[in-house]
């Protein structure tokens, strides 16, 4: 009981500490003067109820949990209930945004295309154990290529999906080719180093890319050739003219939603299959031992080159729908920073995990937007919650758990 | 009839002001079990990665049935049928048993992307006949229990004889074997010699091996060259070898 009672003194003390800044250091303005002020009672609150917590409530939780020595495990999922629960969330996930708003519709879209990003990254950190810095970049190739397409052809959104995942897979490539003899923190500074290249073609090709201003007025997706807005242009029909509906702007958003929902799941579908597959297993031999590989006969620059070129690909994908969704690009959203918070969605989640990494993305996307209220403080949860997650799990969420060919005995 | 497979001659490896691999010359035959013997640092390993395309020789040339393989990458050595094992096994710790036998069919399978995507008629053969494969050599190297398990959690003595089934899997001419014997404890050095000559009978396969081991190399081996400062100072049977000044004289030192 005495050491339950000194533990909870550290962690309130411990609490305190870091509660302090938050509540105590409150910063009023009024009129023309801020000023400081503390609201203790908040903090010692906190400190009372961490206090409490650790010397009553867990040894206690223990004691119950501890009897009998059950402890807790996933359950275990046979291939028939799985199917059926992702069949599950996929209709949960469908239908889900007609009977929300539209604030929710659309930081869920926001998050689809980060767990995207995401999976795309996955593939070369994850799985190929290639740290890329300058994922970002592909993105922006992605989205530009959509917007220059519009911009200087016409082309509409579906006409340049494509290509805009071929273009950035096309980067990915020929950034490859040279640099993936370079082995780990080498390969991150070219790669980080290549991001900015990109970013700043972006900036100082005026004549071409509208430099720091971007290109704006990217029409969005068209429904089977029909444009979702208010009024068509000559001689076309709006998609809500062709259902005789009522002109809504929710609809739209329920329709980027359903469309980011399609491309995440295809990303998630391709990388699932991939990493079963011969080529899936080269990246992870690769990572473990290049040398061994090499002695085997496999070509280690064709296969990084394929993980690279896969990844750049998805991130091209990601980026024309971003373009398409906000309507607008420019060389600010494609800063490094973009890089590093989905390379964090991929360690967050646990290097090469697919279901971590879409939890990663979830957390990272929601937790800023519920969090906005105390927006001074986003950076230090985020920071937070980094430092916590490396002490506590340093393997991520969910740590890969490889699927395993296995053998009949 | 036995043909010459592989031939080296006139090798020299050259690091900075070191010379370590200084005119070496032998050859291989398509049936023959081949063994560089000599004292620590006579710079037998650094003849290997020269044959395996590990270094790029100073000068020298290397052909395997006839075709130059020196300054080739590793991968394309290997291509040609020259596997390798290493001194310290290099296993892909964190795959499983079967995958490392998987991995190394990797040129033998259909690793096209859209096939792998729909899961083909034709890819799912591939990968049966991988798994079949992998099976086989599992169960020759009896170590088919141990099949579904992380490789890098066998016993010593079973991840030599994986990396060795990983070698063998992706069907060489020429097996090298870099100190295969290091580690393993008196039987498993006998079943070592039983499966070389096993190796060498029943899936025409030639052996290039360092050894320090002596009574594996003069028992399993046709010939012996013996190395000492980066240069060769005798080839021949195990017999001449055993009773050659020279050999003496480099391993036990002059009086």
């Amino acid at each position: 009981m005495v050491s339950h009672i000194k533990n909870a003194l550290i962690a309130a003390v411990m609490a305190g500490v870091i509660i302090a800044p938050v509540f105590g250091l409150q910063i009023v303005r009024s009129g023309m003067q801020t000023h400081l002020e503390p609201e203790w009672d908040m903090v010692l609150m906190g400190m009372a109820i961490v206090f409490v917590f650790q010397a009553f409530v867990r040894p206690a939780f223990v004691k119950v949990m501890g009897r009998g020595e059950r402890k807790f495990s996933m359950p275990v999922l046979n291939d028939t209930s799985r199917r059926a629960m992702i069949f599950l969330l996929i209709a949960i996930a469908l239908i889900w945004p007609f009977f929300t708003g539209r604030a929710e519709v659309d930081i869920a879209t926001l998050v689809l295309i980060y767990v995207m990003l995401g999976l795309g990254l996955n593939i070369v950190v994850g799985f190929a154990g290639l740290l890329d810095l300058g994922f970002v970049g592909f993105y922006a190739v992605g989205a530009y290529t959509y917007a220059l397409l519009y911009h200087w052809a016409g082309w509409g959104f579906w006409e340049a999906l494509p290509l805009a995942g071929a273009m950035a897979g096309l980067f990915g490539y020929l950034l490859g080719f040279p640099v993936l003899r370079l082995r780990g923190d080498y390969l991150a500074i070219v790669t980080l180093g290549f991001g900015e290249i990109i970013r700043l073609l972006l900036i100082n090709l005026y004549e071409f890319t509208g430099g720091p201003d971007g290109i704006s007025g990217i029409p969005k997706p068209t429904v089977f050739g029909m444009p979702m807005v208010r009024r068509a242009p000559e001689g076309e029909t709006t998609f809500h003219e062709f259902m005789g509906w009522q002109f809504d702007n929710m609809d739209v958003i329920i329709y980027l939603y359903l469309m980011a929902l399609v491309l995440a799941l295809v990303t998630l579908f391709v990388s699932n299959r991939v990493i079963r597959m011969p080529i899936g297993r080269a990246w992870e031999a690769l990572r473990e031992d290049e040398i061994a590989c090499r002695s085997l006969g496999l070509n280690p620059t064709n296969i990084k080159l394929s993980a690279f070129t896969m990844g750049a690909t998805f991130a091209g994908f990601g980026g024309a729908f971003f373009a398409a969704r906000q309507g607008l690009v420019n060389p600010e959203s494609f800063t490094f920073l973009e890089s590093a918070l989905i390379l964090a969605i991929v360690v967050l989640g646990g290097m090469g995990s697919q279901v971590g990494v879409i939890l990663a993305a979830i957390v990272l996307t929601v937790l800023p937007e519920v969090a906005r209220e105390f927006a001074e403080y986003r950076m230090m949860i985020f920071g937070l919650v980094m430092v916590v997650m490396m002490m506590w799990r340093p393997q991520g969420l969910l740590p890969m758990k490889r699927p395993h060919v296995e053998l009949k005995q | 009839m036995s043909k010459v497979l592989l031939q080296v001659s006139d090798l020299t490896m050259r690091f900075g002001g070191l010379l370590a691999v200084d005119g070496v010359q032998f050859d291989v035959h398509d049936d023959e079990v081949f063994a560089i013997i000599g004292p620590n640092g006579a710079g037998k390993t650094t003849v290997f990665n020269c044959v395996g395309g590990f270094y790029k020789p100073t000068t020298g040339v290397i052909t395997m049935d006839g075709k130059p393989i020196h300054g080739m990458p590793s991968h394309k050595v290997a291509r040609e049928g020259l596997v390798r094992t290493f001194q310290n096994v290099r296993l892909f710790k964190n795959l499983t048993v079967l995958e490392n036998l998987l991995v190394a069919q990797h040129q033998h399978i259909n690793t096209n992307l859209a096939s792998g995507l729909l899961k083909t008629p034709a890819f799912r053969r591939s990968e049966e006949e991988a798994l079949a494969n992998a099976a086989k050599w599992l169960d020759f190297m009896g170590i088919r229990e141990y099949a579904n398990r992380e490789a890098g959690n066998l016993a010593y003595g079973h991840q030599r004889r994986l990396e060795i089934a990983r070698c063998m899997i992706t069907r060489p001419r020429l097996l090298m074997l870099d100190e295969p014997a290091a580690g393993l404890n008196p039987q498993e050095k006998r079943d070592l010699q039983q499966l070389i000559d096993q190796l060498r009978r029943e899936f025409d396969v030639a052996v290039l091996l360092i050894e320090h081991d002596m009574s594996l190399v003069m028992g399993v081996s046709d010939r012996i060259m013996v190395m000492e400062h980066g240069r060769p100072i005798t080839t021949g049977v195990p017999d001449e070898v055993r009773t050659d000044p020279r050999v003496i004289k480099a391993y036990l030192g002059e009086d």
